[in-house]
């Protein structure tokens, strides 16, 4: 379904990733691992069309998509969840959620529909859609941010570090609505640093280190492997 | 719910006022200076809606409307076109001009926005000021007509062109509203929150920008249009500098990305002024100072600080009843207007 071929992006002069290859498959949820400043982010950055890439190519669903403008991907279906909460802060959990909808919105039923489907996922949206999104707490605004994200009903959904910053149970409940999101037809490609949770409920990872990949294989595979087990599952 | 219908019994009452206004006070000095300070509120209107909705602080307001004032005298004196076709023609030609100079202007973000907007809205001062065949430049360019007749209403008289200003003034602001409440205003105050994040939701922020800018410029272009009309006189001055910020000290004190702060600011200001006129240039030594503090502890003005301290009124009075009673329509208020 996406494919990365040789991909590198830089900043300026620096290489933030390099030679990168990738494939997720439809259905599949595909796990990034890495350290801090591993190069996770701009990966997600450079598919979503906010960062270029230096050489390479990304392709979905056989297109070329590594020229295009970040609208025209969103509209493909491809949806990114970014890395630290981004939401509209001065509107309510509702508006925001409608913004999410901004590719469809001249279908009033379909929003409807998504809507409904967001708040099943997560009530407490539901019970908070007038509150105004700045004051809801962390692990809110992580729902509403993917809650924001499905609306647009995404065929692959990017996930930049979901988990980060929530309280242990939350992480567990958010990996299951990650999990049950899949079930219902959505291809999920991940960023995580808890690679555990992650790789409990991933079809298989990329481990990255240092902008380029280091070690691949199968959720299995990793868990398996020594070394990805010392460095980020610990014991 | 209350809180809005509160605030369509103000608006309501505004408008009542406005009517009323040359019946209460039959003076021609005070119905010159109210139509005077309506156009400037239309101007306002279209600063707020570039920079206060979208967050594109644009410092050329000023050059566009002088040059909405200055193609009406030129198309009505030099080129001797019907008035209002040549009004219309007028905005329609500075929202291009707007459109042109948006094309580059809107690659660039924050204050380099501002910076090159600052150099557009100067050099338009500069075309004006030189362009002696044209505009007259330091000369001045006279003899422009007050509005001709539309059917059997006329506007030669002070109280009929109050009317019509008032009219227009009306009109933006119910455009305003409308848009302000729509998903396009909704848009844009997603880009104003953050660019970046408009993207990734699937919206072409440049194509937004770029309808909200000549939106806005066509807005201010329009005051400028009414304002030679009305005054009959036009010198390259009210493209200078100056006027663009008065025009941001109206918006910046009624409240920047507000509905209703143009008209506030602008009434507070212009009257302001008028008393404090004695003090000539040197009333800038007070105003510096005030708008400073505004702008730290109000940023979103006089409104803005209305807003704040209603809301935290209705919450205080929720926490000692119960339930929630208005913090919902409180809270929804302050983010449309917001
Ligand atoms: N805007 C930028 N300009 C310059 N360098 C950047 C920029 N963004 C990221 N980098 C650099 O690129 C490298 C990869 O960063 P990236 O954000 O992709 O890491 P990450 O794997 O997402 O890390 P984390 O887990 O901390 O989110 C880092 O060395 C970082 O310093
Ligand atoms: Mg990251």
């Amino acid at each position: 379904m996406l494919e990365l071929r040789n991909v590198s992006v830089q900043y300026g002069s620096f290489t933030a990733v390099q030679n990168v290859n990738i494939h997720v498959h439809e259905g599949e949820i595909v796990v990034l691992l890495g350290s801090n400043g591993a190069g996770k982010s701009t990966v997600f950055r450079t598919i979503s069309g906010l960062n270029k890439l230096s050489k390479g190519e990304i392709v979905f669903k056989g297109n070329r998509i590594d020229r295009y403008s970040p609208d025209r991907i969103v509209q493909l279906g491809i949806v990114q969840c970014a890395e630290g909460r981004k939401l509209f802060s001065r509107m309510t959990v509702y508006e925001n959620l409608l913004m999410g909808a901004y590719i469809h919105r001249k279908e009033k039923e379909k929003i409807k529909q998504s809507l409904n489907h967001v708040y099943e996922l997560f009530p407490i949206l539901k019970e908070k859609r007038n509150d105004l999104a700045g004051a809801l707490s962390g692990g809110q605004q992580q729902m509403l941010a993917i809650g924001r994200a499905l609306m647009s009903r995404p065929k692959l959904l990017l996930l930049d570090e979901p988990s980060i910053g929530l309280a242990p149970l939350i992480v567990e409940q958010m990996f299951q609505i990650i999990k049950q999101i899949n079930k219902e037809g959505t291809t999920i490609l991940l960023a995580e640093q808890n690679a555990h949770a992650a790789l409990h409920i991933a079809h298989k990872g990329y481990v990255f280190e240092n902008g380029t990949i280091a070690v691949q294989g199968t959720s299995q595979e990793l868990f398996a492997n020594d070394n990805v087990h010392k460095a980020y599952i610990g014991t | 719910m209350i809180a809005v219908l509160k605030q369509k019994k103000i608006a309501a009452l505004a408008i009542l006022f406005a009517l009323a206004f040359p019946l209460l006070i039959p003076n021609n000095y005070y119905l010159h200076m109210m139509t005077l300070s309506f156009i400037w509120m239309i101007a306002v209107y279209g600063l707020n809606l570039l920079a206060g909705y979208t967050g594109y602080l644009s410092l050329a307001h000023a050059g566009f409307f002088a040059i909405g004032a200055y193609t009406l005298a030129i198309l009505t004196v030099k080129a001797g076109l019907n008035f209002w076709l040549a009004f219309f023609l007028s905005c329609v030609i500075s929202s291009f001009i707007g459109f042109l100079v948006g094309l580059v202007a809107l690659r660039t973000k924050e204050h380099f926005f501002a910076i090159y907007t600052l150099c557009v809205g100067y050099i338009i001062y500069l075309v004006i000021d030189k362009w002696d065949n044209l505009t007259g430049g330091v000369r001045g360019f006279i003899g422009i007509p007050s509005p001709a007749n539309i059917g059997p209403i006329s506007f030669q008289t002070p109280v009929s062109q109050y009317y019509l200003v008032l009219f227009f003034l009306l009109l933006v602001v119910f455009v305003m509203y409308r848009i302000v409440y729509s998903l396009t205003g909704r848009t844009y105050i997603a880009i104003r929150n953050s660019e970046e994040l408009a993207l990734t939701i699937g919206i072409s922020t440049m194509k937004d920008k770029l309808v909200s800018f000549v939106l806005s410029i066509f807005f201010t272009s329009l005051a400028g249009a009414l304002y030679a009309s009305f005054i009959r006189f036009l010198g390259p001055d009210i493209g200078y500098i100056s006027v663009m910020f008065d025009l941001l000290i109206f918006l910046l004190v009624g409240g920047i990305g507000t509905m209703s702060g143009p008209v506030v600011g602008t009434l507070l200001m212009t009257s302001i002024s008028q008393q404090l006129q004695f003090l000539q240039d040197y009333r800038m030594l007070i105003f510096g100072p005030i708008l400073t503090l505004l702008v730290i502890f109000y940023p979103r003005g006089v409104v803005g600080g209305v807003i704040h301290w209603k809301t935290k009124r209705t919450e205080n009075n929720r926490d000692s009843r119960v339930g929630k009673i208005s913090s919902h329509s409180s809270n929804e208020k302050q983010v449309k207007e917001g």
